[in-house]
């Protein structure tokens, strides 16, 4: 029954965001309504048992990916007025492709009707144990080599990426904390007992 | 576990030193690069020292993924001491544009650990991770000068058609996998041997060796590296004409022998094909080239394209005659590029064109004598070491009734001998250019001079020592 339920929820509002996302005006707004659509897609993996599957999609969908999306669109100069111009006339192309579109569901949904194909399973499952574990036994063990050599081949992009990338630049003025902090009142504040109809000399 | 780490303790030193050398590059800057060079030069001994004691010892570490056997040692200790050439190059020859930084010695060590892993692959995930390690490391390393146009395209370059070939072999790794039901090159091996080859795995056969022919820069994936070979810093280029070199190859020839073993038959047809063409394109291509760099790119395509001939034999024989052929051309290769590095003008500025180098008999005797002795070697012409690892892999060709593929072999070998010669006679008889600016470098002289020594006719004298190695190694894939 809760799990009815949930589906429910999360379908519906999945649907929903999915829908706002391209209806909003503001991209902006457009990209929140996908990261609420990725989350609840997160929740229907959840009721599926996938749960790595769902923490990755939060993780890395909503923790990277939409982030990088907003920054992106916050960057850049979009006139969205001028895209929203040229419905007029891509309007039969884009029937076009709804069409393609209809006809694969249409079908894709006869196909599903007429029974699934059954492959056989490449290793087993085991009930028992959970994704996470599986996979963590799988990566941290067997396969502990490779994960470890995977760690240097992001560690050679990181030196690459500065190494490219990096300059030394001379016309900037970084802060220096240690100056800051040594700095006294003394050396910064002076008191000053103007007299009264005196100005303040400095 | 405890055992699996001790077979890879060569990996772990590499790994320690080159962290701890990145953690000095930061803290010390730039100015004590040369010493941090220095180090990873010794961090680089240091991991060679253990390699022949795992060897003698043996085993599989990791449930098959890294093999420590005597093929490995051999390639691994080869692949070091062409890394270790590249550092003393690299130390005489940036800095006097002040565009020496302390991550180069940090990414070549980082590429040898990658290149230590291919060598020693014993699963499909291993060949990959290993290959991209030293890939990407090479990729940063070709555009290390990033203010020159040229290394920043050559990078760029590199970068793209390294990628792209690393999707190729992905995919056949992908296609092995799904049609054999394993990664391991063992499993591979039995899949293959107890149902014949399949249409899937001979597609996945096909895409796999089309990525490492990349690698080694085979014809026809070869496309990349005149280009690259000219743009990229002159000891990069000679870093990535030795070692990765010996790395794909012996990567190649893993793969081959105890991956698709059973398959024989389909993969050596592609292989006789890459040879032939190899040692054609490189002969006929390199004709024309004005540039001493494009010239040594093609001169690696042809010589590659030798050693697959040897390849093509899929025996003992063959196998061991890669090796000693692979342990030849970094010698020869390493000291031409050496003296590639010597050719600067006056001002200190680094010439190119093999015009250069006309009548350097006259203005500087022992380098000329140095360079004859590298092209009389790269041709083959008897009396020089370069002549006998061509002998072995002829040799090998013949054993496996390929008798034809030899004597094709030796008549491509011909044609690019007449290049080499070409250069001979440009130092010699021509009327001399003006001199090259003056060096200082001693480590580097020393380096050409024991390259010099080691493939003149006294390098036949080295036979027995090398000769049982390469052998023993061999066995180690039988």
């Amino acid at each position: 029954m809760i799990q009815a339920f949930a589906f429910y929820l999360f379908a519906a509002i999945v649907i929903a965001s999915g829908v706002l996302t391209i209806g909003a005006r503001n991209p902006v707004h457009s990209v929140l309504w996908l990261i609420l659509a990725f989350f609840n897609a997160a929740g229907l993996f959840l009721i599926l048992g996938a749960e790595f599957i769902a923490m990755l999609l939060v993780i890395v969908y909503v923790g990277a990916v939409a982030v990088l999306f907003l920054f992106v669109v916050m960057m850049l100069d979009v006139d969205f007025a001028e895209l929203r111009a040229g419905v007029a006339r891509y309007w039969p192309f884009a029937t076009l492709l709804a069409l393609v579109l209809l006809a694969e569901i249409v079908f894709a949904l006869a196909a599903w009707n007429a029974g699934t194909i059954v492959a056989p399973k490449a290793s087993p499952t085991m009930q028992d144990v959970s994704n996470i574990e599986l996979l963590g036994r799988a990566l941290y063990t067997r396969y502990v080599y490779i994960f470890e050599a995977a760690g240097l081949v992001l560690l050679v992009a990181m030196i690459g990426a500065i190494v490219l990338t990096h300059r030394q630049r001379s016309d900037v003025r970084p802060q220096r904390v240690s100056d800051q902090v040594r700095r006294r009142p003394e050396d910064a504040v002076v008191n000053m007992h103007p007299g009264v109809g005196q100005g303040v000399e400095l | 576990m405890g055992e699996s780490l001790a077979l890879t303790l060569p990996e772990i030193i590499l790994t320690v030193g080159a962290i701890v050398l990145m953690l000095a590059a930061a803290f010390a800057g730039d100015r004590h690069a040369r010493t941090i060079t220095w180090a990873a030069i010794g961090v680089l001994a240091l991991a060679a020292a253990w390699v022949p004691g795992i060897a003698t010892a043996g085993g599989v570490a990791f449930d098959g993924l890294f093999v420590a056997d005597s093929f490995a040692a051999f390639a691994k200790v080869l692949v070091y001491i062409a890394a270790a050439a590249a550092l003393v190059a690299a130390n005489g020859w940036f800095g006097r544009a002040g565009d020496y930084r302390a991550e180069y010695p940090v990414l070549i060590l980082l590429s040898s650990i990658g290149m230590g892993m291919m060598v020693s692959a014993g699963d499909l995930l291993t060949l990959y991770v290993g290959l991209e390690l030293q890939s990407l490391a090479a990729y940063v390393l070709a555009s290390f000068q990033r203010t020159d146009n040229r290394s920043a395209e050559a990078g760029l370059k590199y970068f793209v058609l390294g990628a792209l070939a690393s999707g190729i072999l992905l995919y056949g790794v992908s296609l092995l996998y799904g049609f054999t039901g394993s990664t391991l090159f063992g499993d591979v091996s039995v899949a293959l041997q107890n149902d014949g080859v399949s249409t899937g795995e001979l597609f996945g056969i096909v895409f796999v060796l089309a990525g490492i022919a990349f690698k080694v820069s085979a014809v026809p994936f070869h496309m990349w590296t005149p280009d690259v070979y000219e743009g990229a810093p002159t000891p990069v280029t000679a870093f990535f004409a030795s070692a990765p070199k010996v790395a794909a190859m012996a990567l190649l020839t893993r793969v081959a022998i105890e991956g698709m073993g059973p398959a024989t038959f389909e993969w050596r047809q592609i292989v006789i094909f890459m040879a032939l063409a190899s040692t054609i394109l490189g002969g006929v291509a390199a004709i024309g080239q004005p540039n001493i760099k494009r010239l040594l790119a093609y001169s690696s395509i042809n010589n590659v394209g030798f050693a697959l001939i040897g390849l093509a034999a899929a025996n003992r024989e063959g196998v061991s005659a890669i090796l000693f052929y692979m342990a030849v051309y970094v010698a020869m290769t390493v000291g031409s590029f050496l003296i590639v590095l010597r050719m600067r003008d006056e001002a200190g500025e680094p010439v190119e064109t093999i015009a250069s180098l006309s009548g350097l008999s006259r203005t500087n005797k022992p380098l000329a004598a140095a360079m004859a002795i590298f092209m009389f070697s790269l041709a083959g012409i008897p009396p020089l070491f370069g002549f006998w690892p061509k002998f072995l892999v002829f040799d090998a060709a013949v054993r496996a009734d390929l008798t034809w593929l030899a004597a094709v072999g030796i008549v491509t070998s011909a044609i690019s001998a007449f290049y080499y010669l070409k250069i001979v006679k440009t130092m010699y008889f021509d009327e001399p250019a003006p001199a090259y600016g003056p060096t200082a470098d001693v480590p580097q002289t020393i380096l050409i001079a024991a390259a010099a020594l080691f493939v003149s006719p006294l390098g036949y004298l080295a036979i027995p020592l090398i000769q049982p190695l390469a052998d023993n190694a061999a066995s180690a894939l039988f």
